[in-house]
């Protein structure tokens, strides 16, 4: 059937209404991948193909874009350079007079920061792998502050590696393709670095506005801050190593602490991706997660090790662990007794199913422990929601998931 | 204009299209003069804008979804964000569009100003919503003045197509 003759081929709707219903389905749209969107997530997937081709295409189209300003900033640099070399050459005669002395405290600080380090047995953090880039686009509005590098996936970047520039921190890598990665500026309305005042330790969040000097905020105690304060990384929550300069403290025209970014100072064309890796990505967390139980002490009384393998159906169940429940006060109870697995376990074991552990199997040792546990095991049931987990040996009923079925009773 | 010229999707919204993301792409380019950055005005404000005046249409919605979801890549906001804030802006011009149309220079730049003003005021609360944290007035108020003096921009174009269709004058 054709449209003349179907019922709406003569149907006319006024164009006015139809842009209207198509404008509605749009927004509608727009507002679905607004809710689908992550872009400051620390999931590389998150990111997208779309916004990974498209900086991928981008990268190399910005960097050529870019190359007259670059080269005519490099031109004028080089003229002032011949014209104002005399001046040049005296600010850095005064410059290196007063290094030299700066050199001496230098390597008499060194010496006794490592002789330190020997007494105290301290392990202090690897050293950092850095890769070049160069910034070949730029976006500044009060929505979205972030750069386009070109150094991708190809030289080991990662989504959430900090980024500086020779100055200080510029910001964080929030998406990684190959030839590019977009850096999240410390201004972004996204961004939340953990900071702390260099003179007082004072922690605090740095929170972006779209502006050029960004907030300080959650600042604590009485007076942590004044004018002029160097603000550095604080290292909190392992994403950004301790110690990066960040900027001055200055109080805003609105009255909050705000700081002028020291990456400012010059203009950020060329910034370096720091390789970061926090100790707690380096570690082995499955390898921690499954250390051996120790031996037990010679003469002490234990619980009796629980067959590995499941009985047959119909099969006899095994004797009961040889324990009283005095006797089993008396032992540490993070050894003895089985604990929630908490979030941050569960992480560290990405093999197993959490969800497949059974309340019911994971009762055994409890149920031939004493209802009121020792004040260990009070403390450990205390631990937040997603502490990480200590390192110390694995309850036994945890690792033994088909424990017999006559340990399955529920602890009297 | 003298000549009145035909009204095909590629000449009114094609080709500004690609005009205003091209002047994007160029104003993107990490450049500093003396210290001072390029602006970076919302180019296209101002077509979205000519857009709604000239004529109803069921394209310009999707090139407006496109040149949002494009500008949001380049930019590297949220994904959406710029789509749905033109979208409000073409919605209020189509809306009102039977009350400016007709209206001399001055009434219609006044409007476009009130229309980017919503619109970036749709920015701030999906900012606020997205992040729970609201962009700082300072720079909300220099990308909004910088896209406001872009309305010659949009009156060109009007001033190019308003006569084109006679069913829409």
């Amino acid at each position: 059937m054709s449209l003349r003759e179907s019922p709406f081929g003569e149907l006319k709707v006024p164009l006015t209404w139809t842009a209207g219903v198509a404008v509605a389905v749009a927004i509608v749209a727009a507002i679905a991948l607004l809710v689908s969107d992550r872009r400051d997530s620390f999931r590389a997937e998150a990111y997208g193909a779309t916004r990974g081709v498209a900086d991928q295409v981008l990268a190399p189209a910005g960097d050529a874009l870019s190359a007259p300003g670059r080269w005519t900033g490099a031109g004028i640099d080089t003229i002032k350079g011949y014209f104002f070399a005399v001046s040049e050459n005296r600010r850095l005669k005064a410059d290196l007079k007063e290094m030299s002395q700066w050199r001496d405290v230098a390597l008499a600080l060194r010496n006794e920061n490592a002789r330190y380090r020997t007494l105290l047995g301290l392990k202090t953090d690897p050293p950092i792998p850095m890769v070049a880039a160069r910034v070949v686009t730029d976006a500044r509005g009060p929505f979205a502050n972030t750069r386009l590098a070109n150094a991708g996936r190809e030289k080991g970047v990662k989504v959430g590696n900090p980024v500086m520039s020779e100055n200080g921190l510029v910001g964080r890598i929030i998406g990684v393709t190959e030839g590019a990665s977009r850096v999240l500026l410390l201004t972004d309305t996204a961004s939340k670095v953990p900071v702390m005042i260099d003179r007082t330790n004072a922690r605090a969040i740095l929170t972006g506005d779209g502006g050029p000097n960004p907030k300080l905020e959650y600042l604590r105690g009485e007076s942590p801050v004044k004018e002029g304060d160097r603000v550095i990384t604080s290292g909190d929550g392992g994403v950004i190593p301790r110690g990066l300069p960040v900027g001055t403290a200055v109080r805003g025209l609105d009255g909050r602490w705000r700081v002028v970014l020291a990456s400012d100072k010059s203009p950020i064309d060329f910034v370096r991706v720091l390789l970061f890796q926090d100790f707690t990505q380096l570690v082995n967390q499955r390898e921690l997660a499954e250390r051996e139980v120790p031996p037990p002490t010679a003469g002490a009384l234990t619980i009796a090790p629980q067959p590995a393998v499941p009985p047959a159906i119909g099969a006899k169940p095994a004797a009961p662990p040889a324990v009283k429940p005095a006797d089993a006060a008396s032992k540490p109870a993070a050894a003895s007794a089985p604990r929630p697995v908490s979030g941050a376990e569960k992480a560290a074991r990405p093999g197993e199913k959490p969800s497949t552990v059974k309340p019911s199997t994971v009762k055994p040792a409890a149920a031939k422990l004493p209802a009121k546990p020792p004040p260990s095991k009070a403390v450990s049931a205390k631990a937040p929601v997603g502490a990480k987990s200590p390192a110390g040996p694995k309850p036994a009923a945890r690792a033994e998931p088909n424990a017999p079925s006559d340990a399955e009773e529920p602890p009297t | 204009m003298s000549a009145v010229r035909s009204l095909e999707p590629w000449r009114w919204i094609g080709v500004p299209m690609l005009q205003v993301l091209g002047v994007t792409i160029l104003f993107g380019i990490p450049l500093r003069i003396w210290g001072l950055q390029l602006p970076e005005p919302v180019f296209p404000m101002a077509a979205v804008f000519a857009w709604g005046v000239i004529r109803p249409s069921v394209i310009a919605p999707a090139a407006i979804v496109l040149m949002g979801l494009l500008l949001d890549v380049f930019w590297g906001g949220p994904f959406g964000l710029w789509a749905l804030c033109l979208l409000v802006a073409y919605g209020v011009v189509l809306a009102s569009r039977s009350m400016i149309s007709g209206q001399g220079r001055a009434a219609l730049w006044g409007f476009y100003a009130v229309v980017t003003a919503l619109a970036f005021g749709v920015g701030v609360i999906v900012a606020g919503v997205k992040d729970k944290n609201l962009p700082g007035l300072i720079p909300l108020a220099w990308q909004y003045l910088a896209t406001i003096v872009l309305y010659p921009f949009a009156n060109r174009l009007i001033e190019m197509f308003e006569d084109a269709d006679v069913r829409f004058r």
